[in-house]
């Protein structure tokens, strides 16, 4: 059977809503079985992604597994993967069923609805990834709002619906001047299709413009400094599994939009404003490194981190270099596994006291030998210690940006001492010392479901550490294309100058 | 017969305005009962199958009668049949909770039939005097419809203040259409846009009022800011049932009216109509938005919320194209289903001791009854604009065409403004979502549950759903290809 010519991105975008429509007709009371449901249905989606990526041929820059159909007249049902967007369908089918099961036992209201929202979420996010139609993409985009919406306000927790509000509006303020940059394109390009519009030239002027409105959403979703203060509210008030996914996945829409869009689309405005990305990034890396070392809150602790370790995506992707792309991806596949455990790492104390007070926890390693250790791999793995999956993304964008340009690279360079002071610093205060509260003494270790969460998470980062050619291999060929052509489009355009 | 013949494409309007006197007489010689007048709302909704039914064979291309005083062309055939659906299901809605309050007399369907009739005239209008025939069989059946309610001082205020307001701009409207007629001597659409072009058109100062003048008249009709004020107290204080109607109907028939006007009868002037179409725009889109943030009432928010969306719809018209007219009347035919689902859903909000309309009743809907609050919960993110939903592929189109006509002030303002509106849309899903539940609701009867789900599965598939997105905007195309741009 030639499973190439099958429909398998649409088959598993869609195949969560087939477990919706399963739940949905459940009784009320039939929590076990929605979760049940919700677990297969999110396996069965990773089993099919995995054929995906078996079948992915490395070898070509082009997208792979397309998929056409009418819709909208010009604007046409248009799907398919190339070497960027792989990786990332394959991390949210991946982190869907430990999602799933992380929500097991800590959530207890309104079961079902709570698995339809995440199912639905799992469709709208692979959609985003596989989209090749602008307005395709943008549907899928905002869609993804709706869910999220909900899954922090009726689950979250107290301020849940100050997070919900400030994560929806802020994002879609960003995401509607995309549209009207979308429309303009549209107009301009006769053709909303994404494979084409890599192919079209916008006048420079045009280019600055749509460049900037696409920027207003994707560094409100990335998030970059200044706009990122929805993300530490959004992720304290969420409940575990939607800190994961929003730390996971969500964030990687912004980057996956710069790379998708941004930068061979609008090479010159890119060109031109990357100057603004580096300051935006740098102060970033630094500022919300501070701010970081200075939480009470776990959860908004390592929030602060991502946006961080975000700011090393920017940068990477910035540079235009194989190295800093490579590195941006890299790091952004590393950092949906490692934030995404630490966001587990969380739940799991906060499911046993309730709190997400650094203060409240201390001497963990007594009693939780087990959980201490995958702790500490996360932990090393979000300093970037070499080894973990984390050292490689920001060795490679720390690279790029040296050659690139030298005062960023050394300001950039500052968070990996800052990094390694906030998280060392949590890890000690919260597994180390002395156990003297008293209501931590009788804290149980991590139990054989919350071990399963953890330890595929413990082996990639590990593995991801010492041998990243699974990843790199992966997107090699794609962002070779993707500099090639940036830098073709600013000869070309330099020559035009002249 | 061959006169007879020739009478054809008023069919439609004949069938009803028979249709309605018939259903007069019937329920003039039966007894005054709720039931009788069950019977007569039944009748009424056959009546407008019917109309609807021949709107719908009616051969296709343009016709013009009466020396083109009533036009009939895709754009009046479409529109006809959004009335005629809109009002239909405004009767249904009103067949129960009428019945409740013990209203539900044969007047109603009658009066509906009448507006309908008018709705209909005005959206086929090619004359002037046509133009004022429709609106005004419209509007006399709308303001005893505000104050239906009789027996209760806010259903009669509401009536009071539509009619005198309505009056003015009616006056308004004629004092117009007498300065237009007085520069360009003609009252026919045609001619007066064969005078009015050429270079030296803006010049004619006594033809620019007059233009200014119809199109406040007009504004009043379709509630765009500055002539919005009536829109909140009215929507409060008419029967709920009554509300639907404005809201989706009449809306329809107004906005399709303005589009044949300046269209048809002003395309050398659009200089001048599309300022102020952009002001009317910008300023309902606006209001709408920030206005609707502190209501309690759900009728007076609704209200707020349609008052944004004309202006929303008239972004596409002051895009003077024919995408902007597409945009409209798509932007048109997903906001009547939005707002009668969301109205079969306010007529739904009763308990024992009644109807009631605060939002904050909607508390914890979800809990109790979660069909009700996916669907409400849909329509508000519909109404919002946000994907998947048919709302968001209303405001695409609309938008789309601004953009294409340079307008990006106006397509940014107008972002801006919708998200503005998403925050109250957001806080209805908020307290039906999120919040406590409180005692919960009767259950959803027959009728409504059946808009509800009709409407609901529209804005949720309508258009992700394959071929049937592309049928729609090809209908749209055709009805704006009606006009020559």
């Amino acid at each position: 059977m030639n499973v190439a010519n099958a429909p398998l991105l649409s088959l598993i975008t869609f195949l969560p809503l087939v477990g919706v429509a399963f739940i949905a007709f459940l009784p009320r009371d039939a929590v076990q079985n929605a979760r049940y449901i919700a677990l297969w249905t999110t396996l069965v989606t990773f089993g099919v992604s995995l054929l995906v990526w078996i079948n992915f041929d490395t070898s070509t820059a082009s997208f792979q597994f397309v998929e056409e159909r009418p819709w909208l007249g010009p604007i046409a049902y248009r799907m398919g993967v190339d070497g960027i967007s792989m990786l990332f369908v394959i991390l949210t089918t991946f982190l869907m069923p430990i999602c799933i099961l992380a929500s097991w036992e800590s959530i207890e209201s309104r079961v079902k609805e709570y698995m339809m929202a995440f199912l639905v979420m799992e469709t709208l996010m692979i959609g985003v990834f596989c989209a090749l139609d602008l307005v395709l993409f943008y549907l899928f985009f905002e869609a993804s709002l709706i869910p999220m919406f909900l899954i922090i306000g009726v689950w979250g927790g107290p301020r849940r619906v100050y997070a919900s509000f400030k994560f929806f509006l802020y994002t879609l303020l960003g995401s509607l001047l995309m549209l009207l940059a979308m429309m303009a394109m549209y107009w301009h390009a006769g053709t909303t299709n994404i494979i084409a519009l890599h192919g079209v030239v916008f006048p420079a002027g045009m280019q600055w413009w749509l460049w900037l409105a696409f920027f207003a959403s994707f560094a409100v979703k990335m998030p970059m400094w200044p706009v990122h203060t929805w993300l530490p509210d959004a992720h304290v008030e969420a409940p575990t599994a939607g800190s994961v996914i929003l730390a996971a996945i969500l964030l990687k829409m912004g980057g996956y939009g710069f790379l998708r869009f941004s930068v061979p689309m609008f090479p010159l405005a890119s060109q031109e404003l990357a100057p603004l990305v580096f300051a935006l990034s740098v102060i970033a890396i630094i500022y919300t490194s501070l701010v970081a070392l200075a939480q009470e809150d776990v959860k908004k602790l390592i929030a602060y981190s991502s946006v961080a370790h975000m700011g090393f995506v920017t940068m990477g992707i910035f540079t235009f270099t194989i190295q800093g792309v490579d590195g941006a991806i890299f790091q952004m596949i590393s950092h949906g596994i490692v934030s995404a455990a630490l966001f587990l790492c969380v739940g799991v104390i906060y499911d046993r006291m309730h709190t997400r007070d650094i203060d409240a926890y201390g001497g963990l390693v007594h009693r939780m030998p087990i959980y201490a250790f995958c702790f500490m791999v996360f932990t090393m793995a979000n300093v970037g210690l070499p080894g973990t999956s984390g050292f490689i993304g920001e060795f490679l964008t720390l690279l790029a940006a040296f050659k690139t340009n030298t005062w960023v690279a050394f300001l950039a360079t500052t968070s990996v001492i800052l990094s390694a002071s906030y998280m060392l610093y949590l890890y000690r205060r919260v597994v180390f010392g002395a156990l003297e509260k008293a209501n931590l003494r009788a804290i149980a270790d991590i139990a054989p479901r919350e071990v399963a969460i953890l330890l595929p998470l413990v082996f990639l980062t590990i593995l991801f550490g010492f041998y990243p050619a699974p990843i790199l291999d992966v997107t090699a060929v794609s962002v070779k294309a993707l500099v090639q052509n940036y830098q073709a489009a600013i000869s070309t355009a330099a020559a035009l100058a002249q | 017969m061959s006169q007879l013949q020739a009478l054809a494409p008023l069919l439609p309007e004949l069938t009803l305005a028979i249709g309605s006197m018939l259903l007069l007489v019937y329920g003039v010689f039966r007894p005054d009962t709720d039931a009788c007048g069950r019977t007569v709302g039944w009748l009424a909704i056959l009546v407008m199958l019917i109309a609807g039914l021949m709107v719908v064979l009616q051969p296709a291309g343009t016709v013009a009668y009466f020396e083109g005083a009533f036009v009939v062309d895709a754009f009046a055939r479409l529109l006809k049949l959004l009335i005629l659906g809109g009002a239909a299901i405004a009767v249904l809605l009103a067949l129960d909770d009428l019945s409740d309050i013990r209203l539900m007399r044969f007047e109603y369907s009658v009066l509906i039939l009448l507006s309908v009739v008018g709705m209909l005239v005005m959206v086929s209008a090619g004359d002037l005097i046509t133009l004022y025939l429709g609106l005004e069989l419209q509007s006399l059946a709308a303001y005893v419809l505000a104050a239906y309610r009789r027996d209760q001082v806010r259903s009669s205020e509401a009536g009071l203040k539509y009619f005198v307001l309505g009056a003015l701009a009616s006056g308004m409207l004629l004092y117009g259409a007498s300065l237009v007629y007085g520069f360009t001597g003609s009252t026919s659409f045609a001619t007066i846009a064969n005078v009015a072009s050429g270079a030296t058109v803006s010049e004619n100062i006594g033809l620019v009022f007059g233009l200014v003048f119809v199109l406040v008249g007009i504004a009043f009709k379709i509630s765009a800011v500055p002539f919005h004020m009536w829109t909140p107290d009215v929507y409060e204080g008419a029967p709920t049932p009554v509300v639907a109607f404005f809201a989706s109907a009449t809306k329809v028939a107004a906005i399709g009216l303005l589009v044949r006007l300046v269209l048809s009868a002003f395309p050398g002037m659009t200089p001048q109509w599309q300022q102020i179409i952009v002001f009317l725009a910008i300023a309902s889109m606006l209001l709408g938005s920030f206005a609707a943030i502190g209501q309690r009432n759900i009728k007076r928010l609704m209200a707020y919320s349609s008052i944004g969306h004309v202006g929303f719809a008239l972004v596409g018209l002051a895009a003077a194209s024919k995408e902007g007219t597409q945009g409209v009347i798509l932007y048109m035919a997903i906001y009547v289903v939005m707002t009668l689902g969301a109205f079969a859903c306010i007529l739904s909000m009763r308990r024992d001791d009644g109807p009631t309309e605060e939002i904050n009743e909607l508390s914890g809907l979800a809990q109790n009854n979660l069909p009700m609050a996916f669907v409400f919960g849909a329509l508000m993110f519909s109404l919002a604009g946000i994907p998947p939903f048919a709302g968001f592929f209303a405001k695409f189109y609309v938008f789309l065409a601004a953009i294409n006509a340079g307008l990006y002030t106006l397509a940014v303002i107008g972002v801006l403004a919708s998200v503005i509106a998403a925050y109250y849309y957001l806080r209805i899903v908020k307290i039906m979502f999120f919040d406590e539940p409180r005692d919960s609701f009767l259950p959803v009867r027959g009728k409504a549950g059946f808009v509800m789900a009709l409407t609901g599965a529209l804005v949720l598939f309508a258009f992700i759903v394959p071929y049937l997105p592309a049928s729609l905007i090809t209908v749209a195309e055709a009805a704006a290809n009606s006009f020559r741009y």
